[in-house]
């Protein structure tokens, strides 16, 4: 059963993309540890962290891409289920500090003796354990989706109107994040990390071991992402993205497709947060920025939506360019180039980079037929 | 539950109205099992609200739908209505416009509609069977690999039809199947009209009299959201009132 959802979802195009994903997350270490500092091939630690922010963003740009892309469901929250994934992550790794903060106080977080609380909030129980926190990892970005969606889905709020109610989620969420009565750390937000499953976060190993976690994360979510698009789910997906009516017609309960897939794009996202947060070593309340939300839209637009390997490589190539600009002088010009970027895509290729690529091979291969322009259309293997 | 009526379709005094304008008033006809009926009518007579009510797409203010004599259609919605065995068709051919033309016969099958059963469901020879025969019916069999995008609006009409076929409806209502299509194929489509009739109870709602004709079927003239008329499409035309409809204003 498992065999045949897993060949048929895979395509040349597929098996190329989790070769080389994961070569990355081979070679990437062993250029950076087995290599001496002088060697021309020796790459610097701070490119792996670096790297590892990608690998999160990549994954992050596929949930999306799963819902918008298949599913027609534009997301304008995402950032919130990154980001809450990554404070259950942050929750996880205040509770490993200990005794080594400021106050070392062995269960309260710094900021908390600093607010002077007096007792762990309920909340905070059982963060200190991994497994509890991994499942939550999953689990808090996957509950508010579902919540979320029941209600929007079943009052069948799509298209423009969906996107305004994500983008408020998400800065309401911001709003209460920021403040200290909420009990996570306010404006500053989780920081000061020391250990993760006892591994220094730190540690130039820990920050490899990282990096090919999240991209071993990126190639298991395109699998799955495969996976369901392949299936017949998929099918449905794609057709509630281009004729919902028809489809809710045809006796398809459109809300509990939606939800679904809503609801693993969530879990996805939260993933991603996980991953980020040690990587980069901090969690504060700028994450839910409405503004995140809307780049990573903008990635996924970019590398060619409905495409997968298009977002994953759009998330990639713009935030290269991020870390480009705002590196030098064109710092300030940054999200005049972002913004110009989405208006050059939108205009010149609408379909995205490698849908646009693929659009081309299919035209020069046979002529008009373009049938797997979308990478949705491909007929099934026989039996 | 003992059936209410022997009408497959039954509506009684359905009334809808849209910001106090009433689409239908007081509307009330029966369709016999088997039966195939032409609903004509001017522009606003209600046609395409009255599809809207039996496929729980819009609630109407009062009166009843009943379905089979013991469903009352009023209150479920579209997914439950298609799940009863009620087919549409809609005005403007509607199909998936990015998925193959095989596909799209594939999504309207008869199966289970449940999001888990569609992630792990794996077609059957029966069912591929039943696909190739129906592409068969609807002509478009040569194209079967094509996306529905690329097909010309009457293969789209077509295919419509035919994802109606696949649903195997108890009744398919079909709004304006020739609209858009040459002389050639609106002969064809009452031919596969009929074809279809054989089997499934069809409703057909459409502007073209000389279609209706063609079908040679009991008509019901509506106006104004009520039964004007009913009867064989001699009878309907040379009605006065319905002749003062079409032709007096």
């Amino acid at each position: 059963m498992t065999r045949h959802l897993l060949i048929r979802s895979l395509d040349r195009g597929a098996v190329t993309f989790v070769i080389v994903v994961a070569a990355l997350a081979i070679i990437v270490p062993v250029l950076n540890l087995a290599t001496p500092a002088s060697s021309a091939l020796h790459l610097p630690t701070y490119l792996v962290a670096l790297f590892g922010k990608y690998a999160c963003y990549a994954l992050l740009a596929l949930s999306i891409d799963l819902i918008w892309g298949y599913c027609g469901i534009l997301s304008l929250g995402h950032g919130a289920f990154f980001a809450l994934g990554g404070y259950a992550m942050g929750m996880y790794l205040m509770r490993q500090i200990g005794t080594r903060g400021i106050y070392a106080n062995p269960i309260l977080p710094d900021f908390m003796v600093f607010l002077n609380w007096k007792a762990l909030p309920v909340y905070w129980y059982g963060f200190q354990w991994f497994p509890y926190a991994l499942l939550m990892i999953f689990v808090v970005p996957g509950a508010l989706a579902f919540v979320f969606g029941w209600f929007a889905f079943r009052s069948r709020v799509s298209g423009v109107y969906l996107s305004i109610i994500t983008q408020a989620l998400t800065y309401a969420l911001m709003l209460g994040f920021f403040r200290n009565n909420f009990g996570f750390g306010g404006n500053n937000g989780l920081t000061d990390f020391k250990d993760l499953l006892g591994f220094n976060v730190q540690a130039e190993t820990t920050r490899n071991a990282l990096f090919s976690i999240s991209c071993l994360a990126v190639v298991l979510a395109f699998l799955l992402c495969r996976v369901v698009i392949a299936s017949k789910f998929g099918k449905v997906l794609v057709a509630i993205r281009d004729a919902e009516a028809r489809a809710r017609f045809l006796g398809y309960r459109v809300e509990s497709y939606k939800l679904f897939v809503f609801t693993l794009s969530a879990c996805m996202a939260g993933l991603a947060g996980a991953l980020y947060v040690p990587q980069v070593g901090i969690i504060n309340p700028s994450e839910f920025a409405p503004g995140n939300s809307i780049e990573a839209v903008i990635w996924v637009a970019v590398g060619g939506r409905g495409t997968l390997v298009g977002a994953a490589l759009g998330a990639v190539a713009v935030n290269y360019a991020k870390t480009f600009f705002t590196g030098g002088m064109l710092a300030p010009y940054w999200l005049f180039v972002l913004g110009g970027l989405f208006v050059v895509v939108t205009l010149l290729l609408p379909r995205g980079i490698v849908s646009t690529l693929r659009h081309w091979t299919a035209l020069q291969r046979d002529g008009a037929s373009a049938a797997a322009e979308d990478g949705v259309a491909e007929p099934l293997p026989a039996g | 539950m003992e059936p209410l009526t022997s009408a497959l379709l039954y509506l009684d005094g359905v009334t809808v109205s849209f910001d106090g304008f009433k689409a239908l008033n007081n509307l009330s006809f029966a369709i016999a099992p088997g039966e195939m009926r032409a609903i004509i009518g001017p522009n606003g007579a209600g046609k395409t609200t009255m599809m809207d009510v039996v496929t729980g797409k819009t609630r109407p203010d009062a009166g009843e739908v009943l379905f089979d004599g013991r469903h009352n259609l009023t209150r479920l919605d579209e997914t439950e209505v298609a799940a009863l065995g009620i087919g549409r068709k809609f005005q403007k051919p509607t199909v998936f416009d990015n998925h193959t033309v095989s596909d799209n016969i594939e999504l309207a099958l008869k199966a289970d509609r449940r999001a888990r059963a569609a992630l792990v469901w794996r077609e059957t020879a029966e069912e591929r069977r039943r696909v190739d025969e129906l592409l068969e019916i609807i002509c478009l069999a040569a194209a079967r690999d094509r996306l529905a995008a690329s097909l010309s609006h009457g293969q789209k009409q077509w295919l419509e039809i035919g994802m109606l076929l696949a649903q195997d409806p108890k009744l398919l209502l079909v709004d304006e199947p020739v609209a858009g299509m040459t002389d050639t194929e609106t002969r064809q489509t009452a031919e596969l009209l009929r074809a279809i009739n054989r089997e499934h109870t069809v409703v057909v709602v459409e502007h073209d009299m000389a279609f209706v004709r063609e079908l040679g079927v009991k008509v019901t003239c509506l106006h104004e959201g009520a039964v004007l008329a009913e009867g064989t499409i001699d009878q309907v035309s040379t009605n006065k009132r319905v002749v003062e409809v079409y032709l007096g204003r």
